[in-house]
């Protein structure tokens, strides 16, 4: 492992990018923004062959004393669950700026100011190993965000930022009260990974993932935590819904998985039907308040609630399968909602209109267009082929190892979001326009396209061919899943072993569903 | 009594301030007004002195004048934040008179004996110095809140505050009398160590502490005692509110912290529970009334009464168990709390609006279009006046919250989270009229913001110590735990 400071580098870099852009000429800050995104991704880029996939350890860790009277380190570190948020992160950054290229007109400087400094909290949250670091990085994204929502937004903006503020700040003060309590309990550390390997008492566990419960669920949301959600989406400029469908929700999911589950095991365990139960109604409830939407935003918006209530549901199966399937969830339902929210981004600039009924027929005017908006939504549907099979579909094998009904459950979420999906594009790519309702429109232009291709790359890679990401994360997983589920611990360790013997970790295989990890 | 002339050497800065602030006072008259500003690089000047003077003096630890006055880390601590803020107050308040078109020289004067006072309050080892410098501190202030002539609401917060300043003030004393009475002395260590003698149960003991309580409740402004901050905050020159809320409340805090530790640090199970309850009254009186004020003067006002409330969780959780971090969780506060509250009320005395101050919450609508500097500076102040990381706020709220835990009042910390949440919906307002509302068409009356050197400097200052210790606490956090380490 090399000693070069990538993650501080992909962290701060953003920050002096946003510092740059106050230099600039006016004309060029758009360029600026866009060659720091860029560069940020290439330099995540060479993390993804560096890392070592054979190893359930932390990777390019780095490590300072930050306030050491209260041992606060600056501690950074990815592992396989959290190496595909931080590049699908920088991915997706160059993308915002390029769809906010035209749509943004007033006070631009300071907009590209906060998308990269969400980029710096974004890459913080999911590489900070110490409890202090990932709270600060957790909140400091709250008030770009805030004014991302409120400068920028819709009309009703100023009502969706506040609560959005609101909603995500109250949400995570309990958390702040977990982790200091969880620093007298555990040994006078916030180091997350000496925290994760102590025990607590199960009262003192059920305390704690409460609190922690709280804030992760705010943000991702789960049901009943999710109003704030359709708000901020359909309010927020085109960028900030997908910074916050792509990735801020993933922080919630990401939250639960590299805290809650080893940290509080137990605490876990004893809730894990709670967990079930609120995830599927999640995915029940998002998708037909989905088939309800005649607002393009607030279906899409929706279909999060519903696909999220997938990854919370994975998580939550302790196998290898479900928590893989969630991971997988978390980087589709970034790509694919993240294209969903740029096609609608770009429909708005042409209509000024995210309501279906005024978008109907685009397939004749716009044909380029249309093409993208269906693979989104075939994907977002998770038709074979395409990323959220295999993530949904993962998902779906862990529930059924663990409880049938709830497998059967959550499948409607497939059926209906294919309903909704379905005629949504019936309606928007393919239906009959009233000729006075579409003047001309333009088709995607050459940026829109560069925006666009990537997403779909990215969609068929993962569909076809998810090995490379699963193998990345499987170790992690594995080591999650040994500390939640002590009762197969010996056998993982077998499991592990069997791993470190071979070259490199074979995939998960598909089909093969090894019964060990069964819940007792 | 013993005297001797070395004890002179250890208060120089008190006795630099105090002459200056008489040189001030006769000069003024005698100067032509086109020199006058040489009164304010005077003060100035003799504040940079007396910095360096108690800077030398960290570490110290000597009683002097028969133990009435003492010379330590603790109270280097809050003079030398005290010598920081009147020097930030005075460059404000060099630009902001001019604005105001008020030209009284005494006004340096009167913060400068403000300023002894407050260096008093903080190194006496004697209730009766205690007094003596509240005293000093509170009747100049007094006269300063006036000092708007011609406008009632001036006047009326200056008698406001005479009235039921003097009223505490006289409740401090009867408590010092009774505790004269219980102990047979007003020195802190002798209190301490009679105290100790004679256990807890002694009723007089009790009702004396009951009474300096209170007393000390009003100088810190909490609930219930807390009445008269939001008029005379209002009321006052904004520089001097500025000068009232972060230097008046950091001294008090000082003295207040000095005659609960040392003094009656053996009742502590007694008053930590009292304090419990003006805690919880505080920050519930401070962050719900706050939401609904249109005044932003107002509206820091309450803000400053509920973080005195943070504050007092660090003093409960001292309160609780032994070699808590309690207290120095309360300094690391003040001092952090003293940048972001002095910042914002920079930006609400140069907010000019036809000639008097902009101080209405609408009077910042479009801040951000005509002036996005003094905007983004306020976001940054508002952002961590709510504690949201990575600003000031939120490492002192850390560190209370810490010492709350570690005490065992994981609920209080929550407790108090729950307002922080709340408190952060009246801060983010001003953020929202400031940054997502437009102004209005009548760009005539529109505020304008003005900018001078002095104030530049001043928010530099203020913003540069949000920020810089937003990140990085280290040095003033090992200042605040040595300086209490020397608190008996």
């Amino acid at each position: 492992m090399s000693g070069f400071p990538w993650l501080t580098i992909l962290i701060f870099l953003p920050l002096i990018g946003a510092a740059i852009i106050f230099a600039v000429k006016d004309s060029s800050v758009r360029l600026v923004t866009l060659g720091m995104t860029l560069t940020n991704f290439l330099i995540s880029l060479p993390l993804w062959w560096l890392f070592d996939a054979s190893s359930d350890q932390m990777q390019f860790v780095e490590s300072a004393r930050w306030i050491p009277a209260l041992s606060i380190s600056y501690k950074l570190g990815l592992d396989g669950i959290s190496l595909p948020l931080v590049i699908m992160t920088t991915i997706l950054m160059p993308l915002c700026v390029l769809i906010s290229w035209h749509a943004i007109e007033t006070r631009v400087r300071s907009f590209m100011a906060m998308l990269l400094i969400m980029e710096c909290a974004m890459i913080g949250v999911f590489s900070a190993l110490d409890f202090v670091l990932f709270y600060v990085f957790w909140e400091a994204m709250l008030i770009p965000m805030y004014l991302l929502i409120g400068i920028w937004g819709g009309p009703n903006r100023l009502y969706a930022a506040i609560k959005f503020f609101l909603y995500t700040f109250a949400g995570s003060v309990l958390l702040l009260v977990g982790i200091l309590v969880l620093y007298f309990q555990g040994g006078h550390t916030f180091d997350v990974l000496a925290l994760s390997q102590r025990t607590y008492g199960l009262g003192l566990q059920i305390w704690l993932f409460g609190s922690f419960f709280v804030a992760f669920a705010v943000k991702i949301p789960m049901f009943p935590f999710h109003t704030w959600l359709p708000d901020a989406h359909v309010e927020a400029p085109t960028a900030g819904s997908v910074i916050l469908a792509s990735v801020l929700l993933k922080m919630g999911t990401y939250g639960f998985l590299r805290f809650s589950l080893p940290m509080l095991p137990d605490a876990s365990r004893l809730l894990t039907p709670v967990m079930v139960i609120l995830s599927i109604v999640a995915i029940i409830y998002g998708a037909y308040m989905a088939l309800a939407q005649t607002d393009l935003k607030k279906l899409i918006a929706y279909s999060s609630v519903s696909h999220m209530g997938f990854v919370t549901l994975g998580l939550f199966m302790f196998n290898i399968q479900g928590i893989e399937g969630a991971v997988m969830q978390m980087v589709n339902h970034g790509i694919t909602t993240g294209g969903l929210f740029l096609c609608v981004g770009m429909i708005y600039e042409r209509t000024h209109s995210r309501q279906i009924a005024d978008n109907i027929g685009l397939t004749k005017p716009m044909p380029r267009y249309a093409t993208f908006l269906v693979i989104f939504a075939l994907s977002s549907l998770g038709l074979p082929g395409t990323n959220s099979f295999v993530g949904e579909f993962l998902v779906l094998v862990g529930t059924f190892l663990w409880s049938k009904i709830a497998a059967a459950l959550a499948s409607l979420g497939i059926i209906l979001a294919a309903a909704y999906l379905l005629w949504m594009i019936q309606r928007v790519a393919f239906g009959v326009p009233a000729s006075h309702l579409l003047p001309k429109l333009r088709d995607c232009s050459p940026r829109e396209m560069v925006t666009l291709v990537p997403l779909v790359v990215l969609i068929f890679w993962i569909g076809l061919f998810p090995n490379p990401i699963l193998s990345r994360m499987h170790t992690s997983v594995e080591k999650v899943i040994a500390r939640v589920m002590p009762a197969s611990q010996g056998e993982t360790a077998a499991h592990l072993e069997g791993t470190s013997e071979r070259e490199a970790p074979s995939p998960p295989q598909f089909a093969n569903i090894p019964t060990k990890e069964r819940q007792p | 009594m013993t005297f001797s002339v070395g004890d002179l050497f250890l208060i120089l800065p008190e006795l630099l301030v105090i002459t200056t602030a008489c040189i001030v006072f006769v000069l003024d008259p005698v100067l032509r007004s086109s020199n006058k500003d040489g009164l304010v690089w005077l003060s100035l000047g003799t504040l940079a002195i007396c910095m360096g003077l108690t800077a030398s003096q960290i570490g110290e630890q000597t009683l002097i004048f028969s133990d009435l006055v003492v010379i330590d880390t603790y109270g280097a601590f809050w003079k030398l934040l005290l010598y920081f803020v009147t020097g930030l107050t005075i460059l404000l308040s060099y630009s902001y008179l001019k604005e105001e078109r008020l030209y009284f020289g005494e006004y340096y004067g009167f913060i400068l004996l403000a300023l002894t006072g407050m260096m008093v309050m903080v190194s006496a080892s004697d209730l009766l110095t205690i007094y003596l410098g509240t005293e000093l501190m509170s009747l100049s202030l007094y006269t300063i809140t006036g000092l708007k002539r011609a406008e009632p609401r001036s006047l009326e917060a200056s008698a406001k505050y005479f009235v039921l300043g003097a009223f505490s003030s006289g409740i401090l004393l009867y408590g010092i009398s009774l505790l004269y009475g219980a102990t047979g002395s007003t020195r802190l260590p002798q209190i301490a160590v009679a105290i100790a003698g004679q256990g807890l149960s002694e009723p007089l003991l009790l009702f004396a502490t009951i009474l300096l309580a209170v007393g000390f409740g009003f100088k810190l402004a909490v609930a219930p005692f807390h009445m008269w901050t939001p008029d005379v905050y209002q009321g006052a020159p904004t520089s001097v509110t500025a000068f009232m809320a972060v230097a008046a409340k950091a001294a008090s805090f000082g003295a207040f912290l000095r005659v609960f530790v040392e003094g009656l640090g053996g009742l502590k199970a007694n008053w930590s529970a009292t304090f419990l309850l003006l805690c919880i009254a505080t920050l519930l009186i401070g962050n719900i009334v706050a939401l609904v004020q249109t005044n932003v003067k107002r509206m820091l006002a309450y803000s400053s009464i509920a973080h005195a409330g943070y504050a007092l969780i660090g003093v409960v959780a001292a309160g609780r168990i032994e070699q808590s971090s309690g207290i120095a969780s309360v300094l690391l506060y003040l001092a952090l709390y003293t940048f972001m509250t002095f910042g914002a009320f920079a930006i609400i005395a140069m907010l000019r609006k036809g000639g008097v101050e902009g101080e209405e919450i609408e009077d910042f609508t479009g801040l951000a279009k005509r002036h996005p500097m003094a905007a983004l500076l306020m976001l940054i102040f508002m952002v961590s006046l709510a504690g949201i990381p990575p600003t000031a706020g939120f490492v002192g709220k850390l560190y209370i919250f810490l010492s709350a835990v570690e005490a065992g009042l994981t609920w209080l910390a929550a407790l108090a989270l729950i307002f922080a949440a709340i408190s952060a919906y009246y801060y983010l307002r001003l953020v929202m009229v400031m940054y997502m509302r437009e102004p209005n068409d009548q760009t005539n009356s529109a505020p304008r913001f003005v900018m001078s050197p002095t104030l530049s400097i001043v928010l530099a200052c203020a913003v540069a110590g949000v920020v810089i210790f937003g990140i990085y606490p280290n040095p003033l956090v090992s200042f605040a735990t040595q300086a209490v380490s020397t608190l008996k």
